[in-house]
């Protein structure tokens, strides 16, 4: 039940990071407006940090590019990209991904 | 005068509870996703090896779902608190557009007020206030509160359910819960995408973003990757765009 000091300020420093991006433009905007690139790149930060997260935990494994034909998470990937298309349920698509997986290495195990 | 001053004051109060009421209403229909995500952010975070403590506080002073995974399987990982800081901070500039796109609805509110309406708001909670704006030109604080309240409560309640449950699961990976994270990455991915009418832009910028990060990865393991591939292919995208 203990709080360790290294988590406790990993835990401070992104409340932190999440606290800001949330708050300051309320507080900010009713008296100034943001630049138009600054709103276009930002526009963008969503897509591009998502895939790049998603690019990392596909394709490497303990940072080492994944052999192609053993990446069980690329194949289990295919799957959940479609589910999330075809409901765009956040949820179905955590539910698939993970059945996904499991079926994989299931049948990766008896091969 | 002041009977009349009283009465209108305990009308505006009710009126005031009223909307309190209305927006906790509002929320119920988020309420499952809610309580799933943050069942499995819960898990994730017991078998990361975090503390039942140490669970309760994340999702009390983070408060954001991706933000707390990423978290868990970094701190798993055992990376470094830097690493882990920014990478958090890029995945929350999202909510920068998000706060942005609410603030002239309260605008007559003081700095400290705007504080409060922003301070619990995510994804969800702004996909309901923006549906609310639609409808009736604005939005009301203390409805706001109400949404906001509801899904906070509601986040903390399913973490800890997540983080005692998973005590008991031994072997995570067998139940495919390490596939959770990138699941859920793919899941808000398609969702950002789906929710604007430029499909080929974003796709080249996330194809950008995945070679870059897998790139920078390799030659430099760690965190780089994901800060230079955001970095580099959100440039890309604003360039893009402005070329046409």
């Amino acid at each position: 039940m203990e709080v360790r000091w290294d988590v406790f300020l990993i835990i401070a420093g992104c409340a932190l990071v999440t606290f800001l991006p949330r708050v300051l433009p309320l507080m900010v905007l009713s008296r100034m407006q943001l630049p138009e690139w600054g709103v276009r790149w930002l526009h963008y930060v969503p897509i591009s940090v998502m895939a790049a997260l998603v690019g990392q935990e596909l394709f490497l494994h303990e940072g080492k590019l994944a052999p192609l034909l053993t990446n069980v998470e690329l194949m289990a990937a295919i799957p959940t990209f479609l589910v999330a298309i075809w409901t765009r349920s956040l949820l179905g698509t955590v539910v698939v991904g993970m059945a996904s997986i499991m079926v994989l290495r299931y049948l990766f195990s008896i091969l | 005068m002041g009977r009349e001053q009283l009465h209108v004051e305990t009308l505006s109060n009710a009126r005031d509870q009223g909307s309190f009421m209305q927006g906790v209403k509002d929320c119920i229909p988020t309420l499952l996703g809610y309580l799933s995500i943050g069942f499995a952010a819960g898990v994730l975070e017991k078998t990361a090896g975090l503390s039942i403590m140490e669970i309760a506080l994340m999702s009390i002073l983070l408060y954001a779902g991706s933000a707390q995974f990423i978290a868990a399987g970094m701190i798993a990982a055992g990376s470094s608190a830097t690493g882990i800081i920014i990478t958090i901070l890029f995945v929350n500039l999202r909510h920068i557009l998000l706060s942005a796109a609410l603030s002239p609805y309260f605008r007559h509110l003081s700095a400290f007020k705007n504080m409060l309406v922003g301070s619990l708001l995510t994804d969800e909670t702004f996909g309901v206030a923006i549906n609310e704006a639609a409808k009736k030109k604005q939005i009301d604080e203390k409805w706001m509160h109400g949404l906001n309240v509801t899904a906070y409560l509601n986040w903390i309640v399913a973490n800890l359910a997540g983080a005692y449950f998973g005590q008991w699961i031994a072997n995570p990976e067998g139940l495919g819960l390490d596939f959770a994270l990138p699941a859920m990455f793919i899941g808000l991915l398609v969702l950002a995408m789906m929710s604007r009418l430029q499909i080929r832009r974003d796709v080249l910028v996330a194809v950008c973003a995945v070679v870059i990060a897998v790139g920078v990865s390799v030659v430099y393991p760690g965190n780089l990757g994901v800060i230079v591939a955001t970095f580099c292919a959100s440039t890309i995208g604003m360039v893009i765009e402005r070329w046409k």
